[in-house]
């Protein structure tokens, strides 16, 4: 695999291995992250897709190989991690509730801002927050507490926050749980506008919702890789089809 | 792993729904600018209170008094940063109170000794050398240098031990008490070098000052008021600084500020080693006020009492912990020319009623008086959503201990 056909951030995952005392949450990975298309990561729950990003993001302790920029982040601290480029949403919305949208989106962008600026008062907004704010949709909710805000735009506050601290790789971690048929689409539209210049991997169990907008899509299976390709491709997998509509019907449709 | 089923019951939009269209108010509001400048008033009200009407209305004891309720208010405002911010429970600041203490104590004890001398209780208790270490503290930028230089020193050591271990909750609360225990033995066992058990007493200067002149007496009680509005105008600075946020969203939810590409230990370091200065420069000002520093005054029941008056006045809000550090010096001095013997009741039944009725201390009887009016005045409309931070702040208690 030479790297001149790929985007310039990509994520190269070798045999990456994560072991509960014996019991192998994730046995074996490769995978590619490319720069520049939604890549969706499926599966039956407890297929370790979850796992595999805590891994990613130092949460659990992995063996194997992730390289990123020619750093091998399986070693590294969760916040290096995140100052190399890498975030991570998680299944529930966990920004700080008492603080305003703005406040929220300042404080992620703080990580590039040199210690001493943090002892002055914000005084403007910074240019970087006010564009989060534009391409999230919540400029008008600006001055908000974050705990007022309905459940999908915690989550755009969410991906808005890791578009400041200018995240070049983002796991999604089933953002769209729980949304409304409307906010979907304007989730799917909002990553569509921001995954061009960076690499989006988007954990998922709505199928719809994966068929729409996903340019990539990798399924899991009891730790292992199962299928990859196109959206096509992966409907069309055999082995696929068997996890799916075998053994977890009701996944597919939650 | 991936639950999904709990998902949709999250968070219902009927009643956000109002809210979503509610227009954002205008940063410049009066209402903003009262709760951001505001509590400048109140510093500007307690420094003529401390600094114009104490010095010419109370008596020389009464106002010596006051400048050691003010040292003390020192020590307690930097643990209202250390714990009502960032959420660490310091049960242990009389170190770094008596680390600035006996520095500044060692100094003063050498200015009764003059040139070449050696303080007496050191002939008395010894033979009549005085341990090497004890020379810088003849001169007295030296003295003041190390009374910021060396809580910081030791502060970064223990901190960075502790936080970048990721140890938390009661485990710090316990680590730091220790300290205290520790070093109150130390001071006890080297009787030759520290003074041992009686401390270090007997001052006659003050920088060259005649301690026994009222005139000196009140300068050095306006010095050490002057302090605790300096740092009040200080922390007020912080608070509202980026740091400030941090601070607090790094104690309601740590584990999310990593995932923001911050180590939580170093937001936590920084408050942790700022108390510690804030608590040493306390007790270099509690020196020549009492005139005595021992190992009572830094152990760890002293250390205790510095907390309760935080917790008494409020450990989150601006002024809180320095008025309850007044407030408990003079309630203890009261109490304890009035009833020697029971005043430690009085404090703890005080104390636990506070706790009890008033999770928040004294200070967020304010916050929830004002929320009591507002909520009259306007029907149940927009969110305070400038001020959310800041009365947030004064009403809620994160579990500390948890």
């Amino acid at each position: 695999m030479t790297a001149s056909f790929l985007g310039e951030d990509y994520l190269e995952i070798r045999n990456l291995t994560v072991d509960f005392d014996g019991f192998k949450a994730i046995d074996g990975v490769d995978l590619t992250l490319q720069q520049g298309r939604l890549h969706f990561l499926i599966g039956p729950n407890g297929a370790g897709k979850t796992t595999l990003v805590d891994a990613l993001t130092g949460l659990v302790s992995a063996s194997g190989a992730a390289l990123f920029r020619n750093h091998d982040i399986l070693a590294m601290k969760s916040h290096k991690i995140v100052r190399l480029g890498i975030g991570r949403t998680f299944q529930t919305a966990s920004v700080f509730e008492k603080l305003s949208v703005l406040q929220n989106l300042d404080i992620a962008a703080g990580v590039h801002r040199k210690a001493r600026q943090s002892v002055f008062a914000r005084g403007n907004v910074p240019e970087r927050v006010e564009e989060a704010l534009d391409t999230i949709g919540l400029a008008a909710l600006a001055h908000q507490p974050a705990g007022t805000l309905a459940h999908g735009q915690k989550q755009w506050l969410e991906i808005g926050m890791l578009l400041v601290q200018n995240a070049q790789l983002m796991f999604l971690d089933e953002t769209v749980a729980g949304m409304s048929g409307d906010e979907r689409e304007e989730t799917g539209e909002l990553l569509k506008r921001i995954v061009a210049d960076r690499t989006i991997v988007v954990i998922e169990h709505d199928m719809d919702f994966m068929r729409r907008y996903a340019d990539f899509v990798t399924v899991m299976h009891t730790g292992k890789v199962l299928a990859e390709g196109t959206v096509a491709e992966v409907q069309a997998d055999q082995r696929v089809q068997e996890v799916y509509l075998g053994t977890t019907t009701e996944e597919t449709n939650v | 792993m991936t639950m999904t089923a709990n998902k949709s019951i999250e968070q219902p939009d009927a009643e956000l729904g109002a809210q979503g269209s509610v227009q954002a108010r205008p940063m410049s509001s009066l209402a903003q600018r009262l709760s951001t400048y505001g509590p400048l008033i109140g510093i500007v009200v307690l420094a003529f209170l401390l600094l114009v009407w104490a010095p010419s209305s109370l008596s020389t004891f009464r106002l010596g008094n006051l400048g050691r309720y003010c040292a003390l208010a020192l020590a307690s405002m930097g643990i209202g940063l250390a714990w009502g911010r960032g959420g660490m429970l310091v049960l242990g600041q009389g170190v770094f109170f008596g680390l600035g203490a006996y520095a500044m104590a060692m100094h003063m004890k050498l200015e009764v000794a003059g040139p070449g001398g050696v303080p007496d209780f050191m002939t008395l208790y010894g033979d009549g050398t005085m341990p090497s270490w004890w020379e810088p503290f003849r001169s007295g930028p030296f003295t003041l240098f190390a009374i910021v230089a060396v809580p910081l020193v030791v502060s970064f050591l223990l901190g960075y031990a502790i936080l970048k271990r990721r140890v938390k909750g009661s485990y710090f609360a316990i680590l730091t008490q220790a300290m205290a225990v520790a070093f109150a033995t130390l001071l006890i066992a080297t009787i030759k070098q520290t003074g041992g058990f009686n401390g270090l007493n007997t001052f006659s200067t003050f920088f060259g000052h005649n301690l026994y002149n009222p005139e000196v007496q009140t300068n050095i009680y306006r010095l050490a008021a002057g302090l605790v509005i300096v740092f009040l105008v200080i922390l007020w600075q912080l608070y509202r600084s980026r740091y400030g946020e941090l601070l607090v969203a790094t104690r309601d939810a740590e584990e999310r500020i990593r995932f923001l590409g911050y180590d939580p230990a170093n937001i936590k370091l920084a408050a942790f080693m700022i108390a510690a200065v804030m608590a040493s420069i306390g007790g270099a000002m509690f020196v020549p006020v009492v005139g005595i520093i021992s190992p009572s005054s830094v152990d760890a029941s002293a250390s205790i009492l510095l907390v309760a008056g935080v917790a008494l006045g409020g450990r989150a809000s601006l002024f809180g912990p320095a008025l309850g550090a007044i407030a408990v010096g003079y309630g203890r001095s009261t109490l304890s020319e009035n009833f020697p013997t029971q005043w430690t009741y009085f404090l703890g039944a005080l104390f636990i009623v506070v706790v009890l009725v008033l999770p928040g201390g004294v200070a967020s009887l304010w916050s929830m008086l004002r929320l009591q009016l507002s909520s009259v005045q306007r029907k149940p409309s927009s969110t305070d959503a400038d001020a959310g931070l800041n009365e947030s702040l004064e009403n809620d208690e994160p579990a500390v201990l948890a």
